[in-house]
């Protein structure tokens, strides 16, 4: 467990990874920097999961299902230990196997992801299957709030909560925006605790980038005997860099060296870097 | 013209376009601002923006769908089949980053079977074209046509100077009696620059850009396969399914005996940026002239064994 100003410092470091990891071809920086205080919370302070335990059927599952985001995920497992920091250095490089999405190659990450919306059934088939055998452990899945357009997201939500699937929590990274567009300006999904309810999950709504405020919320899982959870957290896309903070073209973000020095700075500092590089739009 | 221009200017033209995408606005971000309500973004839903092309297309509509090909093909591939396919209707599916230009997305957005899928639905028809200047001098061909079509989406710049574009007939940009190689896509330009590297060493070396493999050039094929000791099918997609296939399926129908040595995939290929993985995948001009130039000679010396040795 660590104070909430480690966590802190842990953040700032794993942040700071996601800056380095954003050049020479880049990475989905906007949507990684928004769930990254939610991953130092889970791997330090919630999850049963380590670098020793990762094959002890009874650990806690973490499943990253809006996959883009994985640098934050990189950056995590490097500080907790699951992977040597200086492996970041091969993002993108065909000696190794960190590129833009998740995959089993690396200590730590249990399943593959960047299609949307199929790890919520993952999850959900992990989940009933600890139930059989009666164990305690959790699991935890990230989604992106463009990613609940997805229709088997919702298939999911209906039959978790049909087999009473309380050992699942769903997390919801809501900051708002998917690729280059806002949420509500395309296909709205508020208002969204109502729609998760009606889904017959509980729901949870926090601040994604306060500590105690995730430590509340994460410690009344299970919201409701027999019933999945789901902790809706409020984020910023692109947080730690005022300069990309919730812009809808900084989601995949390619900076020049010069630029990951000056941001590297501006996480510390907050003032904002003038940055040159073109906004890209991916997909 | 670039490829967004394209299709605002066919959509001015003719009323019956409508715009789609599961929010892949990449390439015609500027259109819904033109088109207004002829552009309909269905967010990240496949399935749906597949169905509802469906109901625009029997309305009368011609709708022209965008999103990431393995998405696009394989997520709501039965709703393709279901909806478009059984009813034959214009349904255009435009699919982007396939096979290589998802760099290094990883094996998640890596569409390399999309062609096999595509080419099992009857009626469906399939244009690969080999740069955005190819793709603009086919569109309109392909969206005027009655049937549905599968576009493998590319905007890169083109190498070479096309010639008018037709269905079902491919480009024969040259002809070599020792190796022709049969490509389709943007690993035309790495195709041409193996045929140069290999005639520089004397090999008389043929290129033939598919262009749409549904339907396809069958002569081109023949003759390629009656006119040079080797044919090379090169493509970035698995290797059941696509042009190798079609290649073989053509010749065993007609009864031609050929050496063909396929460039393809066997599994996800290595992410990385796209030279890197062209570099790791062995699919650049050095990478494939040097494979053909091996095989040819084996192929020489064993026919010198076989005429020789008895």
């Amino acid at each position: 467990m660590k104070s909430i100003i480690e966590l802190e410092d842990v953040s700032l470091r794993v942040r700071e990874h996601i800056i380095r990891m954003s050049t020479d071809g880049g990475c989905f920086t906007g949507a990684s920097l928004s769930c990254t205080d939610l991953l130092v919370y889970l791997y330090f302070n919630y999850l049963n999961i380590n670098k020793d335990n990762l094959k002890d059927p009874e650990r806690d599952y973490l499943f990253l299902s809006k996959g883009h985001d994985v640098p934050a995920l990189y950056g995590t497992l490097a500080e907790a230990g699951f992977i040597e920091k200086d492996r970041l250095k091969n993002h993108l490089k065909t000696n190794d196997y960190l590129y833009w999405h998740p995959n089993v190659n690396i200590p730590g990450i249990e399943f593959h992801s960047g299609s949307l919306g199929h790890l919520l059934s993952v999850a959900s088939g992990v989940a009933v299957e600890c139930k059989i055998k009666k164990q305690s452990n959790k699991v935890v899945i990230v989604l992106g709030d463009g990613e609940l357009n997805e229709g088997s997201i919702w298939e999911a939500c209906l039959v978790a909560s049909a087999y009473k699937l309380d050992n699942l929590v769903a997390v919801v990274d809501r900051n708002q925006f998917q690729a280059n567009l806002k949420t509500e300006d395309l296909i709205p999904i508020e208002p969204l605790e109502r729609k998760f309810e009606s889904f017959g999950w509980y729901v949870e709504t926090c601040n994604g980038h306060d500590f105690e405020d995730l430590d509340k919320s994460f410690s009344n899982i299970p919201i409701h005997k027999n019933s999945p959870s789901v902790i809706i957290i409020d984020t910023i896309r692109g947080k730690g860099l005022p300069s990309i903070e919730a812009r809808a073209d900084r989601w995949f973000c390619n900076f020049s060296h010069d630029e990951v020095d000056k941001l590297i700075e501006e996480l510390r500092t907050q003032h904002k870097t003038e940055l040159k590089s073109e906004s890209l739009w991916v997909r | 013209m670039n490829y967004e221009e394209l299709l605002l200017k066919l959509a001015e033209e003719n009323d019956k376009l409508i715009i789609m995408t599961a929010e892949n606005r990449a390439a015609i971000r500027n259109l819904p601002s033109k088109i207004k309500d002829r552009f309909i973004d269905t967010g990240i839903a496949e399935q749906t923006m597949v169905g509802m092309s469906a109901g625009l297309a029997l309305r009368g509509r011609i709708p022209v769908l965008h999103a990431l090909s393995t998405f696009l093909t394989m997520r709501a591939f039965e709703f393709i089949r279901t909806d478009i396919g059984i009813s034959g209707l214009p349904v255009k599916l435009v699919g982007a980053v396939a096979g290589f230009l998802s760099e290094a997305n990883g094996p998640t957005h890596q569409a390399i079977e999309d062609i096999a899928l595509m080419r099992g639905i009857p009626g469906m028809n399939i244009f690969c074209p080999s740069d955005e200047e190819e793709l603009i001098q086919g569109m309109p061909a392909v969206i005027n046509d009655s049937h549905p079509w599968y576009i493998r989406y590319n905007n890169m710049s083109a190498s070479v100077k096309h010639t008018e574009f037709e269905i079902g007939k491919a480009e024969k940009l040259s002809t070599g009696t020792d190796i022709t190689f049969l490509t389709y896509g943007f690993l035309l330009k790495e195709v041409i620059a193996a045929a140069d590297i290999l005639r520089s060493e004397g090999i008389s070396t043929g290129v033939i850009n598919m262009r749409t493999l549904k339907p396809f050039d069958s002569n081109a094929i023949i003759q390629a396969a009656k006119e040079s000791t080797l044919i090379v099918p090169v493509e970035d997609h698995l290797i059941t399914g696509g042009l190798y296939s079609v290649i073989c399926e053509t010749l065993i129908q007609n009864h031609i005996q050929a050496e063909i040595m396929p460039v393809a995939l066997s599994k996800w290929f290595k992410p990385s940026l796209l030279a890197s993985v062209l570099e790791y995948e062995g699919y650049t001009g050095k990478a494939l002239a040097n494979k053909s130039l091996v095989k040819f000679q084996e192929l020489k010396n064993s026919k010198y064994e076989l005429t020789h040795g008895r």
